[in-house]
């Protein structure tokens, strides 16, 4: 097939989808007012957990199983994929916490004291009881959406600032700037931080469970840790509050006392764009798929969900996460 | 039915709504609930005056009436202050008052939960004031203007049920004419349905619904139990008693020995 294709956003789903294409040998033109990725994407201030059996926690179930699929797709693309499994832990009083996620999840086994402080020699003493899934692994977000955009320039894939005139076949990967097509899309806030703690070893990420701020903290090497992340129902974009950010450095202090002495390198906050049930969907208009409403999950599940298109276009096949129901409000 | 500040509402049960997977689960557990009235946060959830917009449009469309709370304010200007931008963003005179005396506890400030009852009433409010089961801090309460009370069960997302039954049966009757809501701290639907066999107007719950591993299934859950809790008070239960009492006539027994 030798259609053209444009792509319209170069976050981490256009990016992906273009990916797809390229490799199923597709021409393709990438539009992004942006010439490199940036803060301007929400995809620059995600986690880059591939957590696909934590997420179960909350998320739905083709979270878990479409995201089962990132880890091997961004290790092909040319990623440095950390396969360090993920720890769960909890403070002292907030242990049912644990037990209520160890329930709802799959994937997991449970540490000791001891056993956790094995694979993870900071955190000895720290937790008596910790989740350890030893299937998930985490990337470093900003360093796979450059790798992503680099490999496609130098495979001749063409990015522009402009959408051409005639624009044909048309992928919208543009996330939540896609709100004035797509009305049933809104925007969840989420608020992160970067620090620099070079007395803190740790080599997975690890989510603090607690029943009002819950926090998780990846490590991105280089004494660098990634602090995440509030959820808000609100499209704002910026403006990260004292009381959020006071939140997240509280529960990174109470995970380890080191991270007092942190130097905070970054504040960050963001929307992703999210559809009512926080599922992404697949939507098709004339001559314009729009894929979108990845909410938490740009990382886990932008390979899934390149590969359908790539299904789509490519074999007729219709994508499982297609609405043709129409669901807008 | 069940009226506050001269509204009636068919259903007493009231759902929070936050915490929920996704709106679209929060949509299902109120559907399955019949809830007649949703809490909203005005706070944690706006981000910003307009930013919430698009789940404002999702809460008003659940076609409740809206009670929107002050939840997170620890100071009395703080509680005033939300209770403003509600009022506005929801068009209601109603405001559920809390005013947070302890961080960690989320204990109810008594004092200040009386003084900024009063500086709403007096702005044309319609307060409902989240307690604790005290008698005299509802007799201030009700001194301040409150036509509502809303005592809690047990301190809020703990869903330890009710933990102080003594002091709520007092409450309860030492006003039997104001309406009373029982606010937080229920986890199971027998609670909800004991509150309610207790002659509480309502019950208002949050986390117990949007942290259950199905909340639509628990928010059914609470409805039921809301509506046995009503039947059984309505239908003046009988006494416990003691000793048993057969419910067949056991004739040519002696009558006791």
């Amino acid at each position: 097939m030798s259609e053209h294709v444009t792509i319209l956003g170069a976050g981490v789903v256009g990016l992906c989808v273009a990916t797809e294409l390229a490799a199923r040998g597709m021409a393709l033109t990438v539009v992004d007012p942006n010439p490199r990725p940036g803060p301007h994407a929400c995809s620059w201030w995600a986690a880059g957990m591939l957590a696909p059996f934590c997420e179960a926690e909350t998320a739905e179930e083709p979270v878990t199983r479409l995201g089962q699929e990132a880890a091997d797709w961004w290790a092909r693309a040319g990623v440095e994929v950390a396969h360090e499994g993920s720890l769960v832990v909890t403070l002292g009083r907030d242990r049912a916490e644990l037990d209520r996620f160890a329930r709802r999840t799959i994937g997991h086994q449970s540490l000791s004291r001891d056993a956790l402080a094995d694979i993870e020699p900071q955190l000895d003493g720290r937790f008596d009881r910790a989740l350890f899934f030893a299937d998930e692994a985490h990337i470093t977000p900003r360093h796979a959406l450059g790798h992503l955009r680099d490999s496609l320039e130098a495979s001749g894939v063409a990015f522009v600032g402009i959408s051409p005139a005639t624009a044909g076949l048309t992928v919208d990967c543009r996330g939540l700037a896609a709100q004035d097509v797509l009305t049933d899309l809104r925007g969840v806030k989420g608020e992160m931080a970067v620090l620099r703690a070079p007395d803190v070893v740790l080599r997975r990420p690890v989510r603090l469970l607690h029943p009002r701020y819950p926090l998780y903290i990846v490590p991105r090497g280089d004494g660098v840790f990634m602090l995440g992340a509030t959820q808000i129902e609100s499209g704002e974009r910026n403006r990260a509050t004292l009381r959020s950010v006071t939140e997240l450095f509280s529960a990174a202090y109470a995970l380890h006392p080191a991270f007092g002495e942190a130097e905070i390198l970054e504040i960050g906050v963001d929307a992703r764009p999210a559809f009512a049930d926080n599922l992404p969907r697949i939507r098709r208009r004339g001559d314009t798929i729009y894929v979108n409403g990845l909410f938490r999950h740009g990382f886990l599940l932008s390979p899934a969900l390149a590969r359908m298109v790539g299904e789509l276009l490519l074999e007729g096949k219709t994508p499982e996460m297609m609405d043709e129901n129409q669901r807008e409000r | 039915m069940a009226e506050f500040y001269g509204t009636e509402v068919a259903s007493r049960l009231m759902l929070g709504t936050a915490q929920y997977p996704s709106p679209a689960i929060l949509e299902q557990a109120f559907r399955r609930s019949g809830a007649g009235i949703a809490t909203v946060s005005v706070r944690r959830e706006a981000g910003g005056e307009r930013a919430g917009g698009a789940f404002w449009d999702l809460v008003r469309q659940l076609g409740v009436s809206v009670l929107p709370n002050t939840a997170g304010c620890h100071s009395v200007r703080e509680a005033v202050t939300t209770a403003h931008m509600a009022r506005e963003l929801f068009d209601t005179k109603w405001i559920k008052l809390e005013v947070i005396g302890h961080a960690d506890t989320l204990q109810p400030d008594p004092f200040g939960l009386v003084e900024a009852a009063r500086i709403l009433t007096e702005d044309g409010f319609e307060v409902f004031p989240y307690t604790t089961e005290d008698v005299v801090l509802g007799e201030r309460l009700l001194e301040a203007g409150c036509k509502v009370l809303m005592p809690w069960g047990a301190p809020i997302g703990t869903g330890l049920g009710l933990t102080n039954i003594y002091g709520l049966r007092t409450l309860r009757a030492q006003f039997p004419d104001i309406p009373m809501v029982v606010d937080a701290g229920l986890g199971l639907p027998s609670q909800a349905a004991m509150a309610m066999e207790m002659g509480f107007d309502a019950v208002l719950l949050n986390t117990a619904v949007a942290k259950a591993g199905d909340p639509a299934a628990m928010a059914e859950g609470f409805a039921l139990g809301v509506k046995a809790g009503r039947l059984a008070f309505e239908a003046d239960p009988m006494e416990p008693r003691d000793m048993a009492a057969p419910s067949t006539p056991l004739i040519g027994k002696a009558f006791l020995k």
